[in-house]
């Protein structure tokens, strides 16, 4: 595999071309029932037009009038981001025609968004604190998304489903600070945790309540920055990295051609991967952008910052550093941090007493690796964090040993029984027992002379195999400890 | 029987709760005079079953606590307010057969008040014009004839000219009007009744369909200055779904009414003062400021320095408006759809050009113009600047004094088709009335006298932002005054 942290070029027969990207993620505010400017509902797959207010249907006389909670999911999302809130902010018309869009104008922020600059840490090598970058965040805006228009259910008629018509979308603008498809995508990836940790969105790419316009363009290193594109609504890490690399590619083959880059609106299409003209620069909107007068400006107080503020969790940068500190392995930390779930089971099990560093190892190996193979999330995992506790606390206080601990957990996927209560009825505590350990040794000792005699004219790795006999005979249950120095009492005294 | 469309409402009020008529008769009566004076073009619907279902409650009501301040009478309602089931067109032809299954709030404030309505009345389209000529329904008539024996048809004002020509024929006790840059007070003024634009924000602007949102207000237009304020008290109250609605309790303007003016100081604003305005309405405003005096004022000379630049900047920020808010008349939902060849543009096209009248599309196209790239700063940021500045203007004035008062319009009602062909004469009829407009300001036009034709006139009074009361007072020290007690003769 290539080295993430080294620099992504892509070589053309001119020399070497860098790929300059932000990103304009639109994250629907899915902490909210309802819609940013009416009651409607918005719940993923309903019937259409079954979650439509005659607000949304833009009826002669509607007014929007502004949902609370999802000005205060923004700002929360502003506040994780590390971001300027802004005390006083404006919703904007931006008017065009289009059927999805009843109003004929989309309710936005262009001249004073709620959120200013901000920013997210993103890491390319998840082994390596030194690999961090900073992606700033130029603003994030609140606004309305539009219906859907169905093209296939007459034969010459379009069909509108104005479900999605006025719910509330974050548009979340990058800086246009990454230089590799990598780094778009360690940013998306970021971007959605912070989401899901904050819980203002749910991230959900396939559902499309988190989906990106990618703005690609490419340069000499150190020279001015070119001609962007801007490929619309790519809804997923993997399909943002395929666009980056493809229009890279193309825009450095026009280039050394002696051709230019078209400043203009492009669509991703994701079974070929490639990418393709929407609409050029010439034919965009001139959308008249003005204050919607149907609404007052947005003035927030301190009471209300305050409390939006007190309302954000640790944030996952918080927790990876604090499990760091706790002596958790920097890349088990950041696995632990990377899904809010995770994060949550994990914090209740450090909670339930499990010691970090051994549960951590615990979590992402052996419980990963189960849950894997039963193809279930950690929050349908069969063991909850303090049976996961009690468990490992048989192992830190040695009344099994590791590989006991393989063996019970299985029984507790299987049968949802106890770790003390397996250990206990099964008899798998581990014995320090040195009688009962001595006298399976002899009887190995006994049974394998010839090793003996090798042993002790000097091929000293036998010792492992006398190691592995015994706990084999003892059934996994001696103490390793005790096996240990029983052997080397027996064959080197 | 006595001839109960004669009376105001205080006086219906009275006569119902006394027991004199039912407010069945009342309805009935009404309904019947609706229907003889169709030559009039007042109403677009005519709704009798509503009016005698109101006053079928009221009568069951009567002598009941709950008995609401208007129960029993019947109303016109201008046709830019939703009416549930009910045709709702704004005039245009867009809106053909559009029937809302919602009831704006400030009717419906009316209906909880107990009252009904008599049917929905004409009124330019979308509110865009000053003579009610622009309505898809064809212009409403003045119910007032010059003295010349011309028989000239006038214009009622606009846009509210079905509801100032309803009220002035009495075929409405009163009526509810919207104001945008004039539109209650000066159809009020060419048919010599009262009408009142409350502060902005005073009424719900839910379920009145838009035309320019930060300006509309919603009023009424009645024939007394007392029957404005028992209107008014029934239509504003904060609205939970009207952003800009005022989170403030109703007075109680109409137990407040006083005609006592000593201690208040009337502005004259010099500004207003304008060339080419008749003789008769100079005067008249003369005569105007010696009521006021009578009633214990003190008028005070003020300038308003922005003034000429108001209507401008009237028709920057009202038409860019417009053209967002009528943008949702597209035919995908509702109203108008010409089915055409050539996709979903080439039917935009072919609806709103067929659906919006002339003058709606001019000022679209205004709107959009003032909105586009490389024009925006130039028209209506600097438009938005001035309006700023005309705000301030009124903030220094009212530091003087206590209230404004103004001719409402630079002339007598005129003849049908007089200014149809000239969109800025049609305009310069508001000059008067938009500077309180763009201000957000209370003002209310009361009628002052007849000019030489015997065409009635009116006089203006602005406050100052939630002073209805002081506005409805010094209308009232004028109506007492000025006697004004003609009548339009019966030609219809």
């Amino acid at each position: 595999m290539a080295d993430a942290t080294a620099p992504f070029h892509i070589k053309g027969e001119t020399g070497e071309w860098e790929v300059v990207v932000g990103l304009e993620v639109h994250a629907q505010i899915t902490a909210t029932a309802s819609k940013l400017f009416s009651g409607a509902a918005t719940a993923f797959g309903a019937e259409p037009n079954t979650q439509v207010s005659l607000i949304d249907a833009a009826m002669p006389g509607m007014l929007p009038v502004p949902n609370e909670e999802c000005v205060r999911q923004a700002v929360r999302t502003g506040m994780a981001l590390d971001a300027v809130i802004n005390r006083w902010s404006r919703f904007d018309r931006k008017n065009y025609f289009y059927a999805d869009l009843p109003q004929g104008y989309q309710i936005s922020q262009l001249f004073h968004p709620l959120v200013g600059e901000g920013e997210v840490e993103i890491l390319l090598d998840e082994k390596d604190e030194s690999s961090a970058k900073r992606v700033g965040i130029e603003r994030i805006h609140v606004e309305q998304d539009a219906g859907k228009l169905m093209h296939d259910q007459h034969p010459t008629m379009s069909y509108v489903d104005l479900n999605r018509a006025g719910v509330a979308l974050m548009e979340i603008v990058s800086r246009p600070d990454m230089r590799s498809p990598a780094e778009a995508g360690a940013y998306l990836r970021k971007l959605r945790a912070i989401l899901r940790y904050v819980g203002s969105c749910d991230g959900n790419m396939e559902e499309g309540s988190m989906r990106a316009d990618v703005n690609v363009s490419v340069r000499k290193p150190g020279a001015e920055l070119g001609t962007r594109t801007e490929t619309k609504n790519v809804n997923s890490v993997r399909f943002v990295m395929q666009v980056i690399e493809y229009e890279a590619r193309r825009q450095v083959e026009l280039l050394e051609d002696g051709g230019s880059v078209a400043q203009e609106t492009r669509l991703f299409d994701p079974d070929r991967g490639t990418t393709r003209t929407l609409r050029s620069k010439e034919d965009a909107h001139d959308y008249r952008y003005f204050p919607d007068p149907d609404l007052l400006p947005l003035e927030l107080d301190e009471a209300f910052l305050q409390e939006c503020r007190a309302s954000l969790p640790e944030l996952p940068d918080a927790k990876r550093k604090r499990y760091e500190g706790d002596g958790i392995t920097p890349y088990n930390a950041s696995v632990l941090t990377a899904e809010v779930e995770t994060a949550r089971w994990f914090d209740a099990l450090l909670e339930a007493g499990a010691a970090p560093a051994q549960s951590a190892n615990w979590v992402v190996a052996e419980l990963f690796g189960a849950l894997n193979r039963l193809g279930k999330s950690i929050e349908e995992s069969p063991v909850s964090p303090s049976q996961a506790a009690e468990l490992l606390g048989l192992v830190a206080d040695s009344t099994i040993s590791g590989t006991i601990a393989k063996q019970v957990l299985e029984i507790m996927l299987e049968t949802g029984e106890g770790a003390a209560e397996i250990v206990e009825n099964r008899g798998l505590k581990q014995t320090s027992d040195t009688g009962a350990i001595d006298a399976e040794i002899d009887k190995i000792l006994a049974a394998n002379a010839d090793k003996v005699a090798e042993y002790k004219s000097g091929k000293q790795q036998l010792f492992g195999f006398f190691v592995g006999q015994t706990m084999k005979a003892m059934q996994g249950k001696a103490n390793p400890q005790v096996v240990n120095e029983r052997l080397k009492a027996k064959l080197d005294g | 029987m006595t001839d109960l469309t004669a009376k105001t409402i205080a006086e219906l009020r009275e006569g119902f709760r006394g027991g004199e008529f039912t407010a069945r008769e009342l309805a009935e009566q009404y309904n019947t005079a609706v229907a003889s004076a169709r030559a009039l073009n007042a109403y677009t619907v005519e709704t009798p079953d509503d009016a005698l279902a109101a006053a079928d409650a009221a009568d069951k009501a009567r002598g009941s606590d709950e008995l609401g301040s208007l129960a029993g009478i019947p109303l016109g309602i201008k046709d830019l307010f939703a009416t549930r089931d009910v045709d709702t067109t704004a005039g245009s032809r867009i809106l053909t057969g559009f029937k809302p299954r919602y009831e704006s709030t400030v009717t419906a404030n009316l209906r909880k008040a107990g009252a009904g309505m008599l049917g929905k009345l004409n009124m330019d389209e979308f509110a865009m014009g000053s003579s009610n000529e622009t309505s898809a329904f064809g212009p409403v008539i003045s119910p007032w004839r010059r003295k010349d024996g011309g028989n000239a048809a006038l214009a009622p004002g606009g846009s509210s000219g079905g509801s100032s020509a309803a009220v002035a024929a009495g075929i409405a006790p009163a009526a509810t009007g919207t104001d945008t840059g004039g539109s209650i007070r000066q159809p009020a003024a060419f048919t010599g009744i009262c009408g009142i634009k409350p502060t902005y924000g005073r009424c719900s602007r839910w379920g009145i369909v838009s035309f320019a949102s930060s300006l509309d207000q919603a009023g009424p237009m009645a024939r007394t200055v007392r029957d404005c304020a028992i209107l008014l008290e029934a239509m504003a109250g904060f609205d939970p779904r009207d952003s800009t609605s005022l989170d403030l309790p109703v007075p109680n303007w109409e137990t407040e009414l006083s005609s006592d003016l000593r201690g208040k100081r009337v502005g004259i604003p010099k500004e207003y003062r304008i060339d080419g305005v008749p003789a008769d309405i100079n005067a008249l405003w003369d005569k105007g400021i010696e009521w006021l005096r009578d009633a214990g004022a003190e008028p005070v000379e003020i300038s308003l320095p922005h003034t000429k630049y108001a209507l401008p900047t009237y028709y920057i920020i009202a038409p860019a408006e417009a053209s967002s808010n009528l943008a949702r008349y597209d035919g995908v939902r509702y109203g108008l759809r010409v089915e055409t060849e050539g996709g979903l543009d080439a039917m935009y096209a072919a609806t709103r050009a067929a659906g919006f009248g002339a003058e709606v599309r001019r000022r679209i196209m205004i709107g959009t113009y003032v909105l586009s790239a490389g024009f925006y700063e130039a028209y209506f940021t600097k438009a938005q600047r001035v309006r700023t500045l005309i705000k301030q203007d009124f903030e220094r004035a009212f530091e003087q004094c206590d209230l404004i008062l103004t001719p409402t319009a630079p002339s007598a009602a005129f003849g049908l088709g007089d200014k149809s062909a000239d969109p800025i004469a049609m305009y310069l009829n508001d000059v008067f009335a938009v500077p309180a407009s763009l201000a957000g300001l209370p003002a209310m036009s009361v009628p002052g006298g007849l000019d030489e034709q015997g065409l009635p006139l009116g006089l203006h009074l602005i406050g100052r932002e939630l002073d209805e009361q002081g506005v409805l007072n010094a209308g009232l020290a004028i109506e007492e005054r000025a006697g004004f007690t003609a009548k339009p003769t019966r030609w219809w």
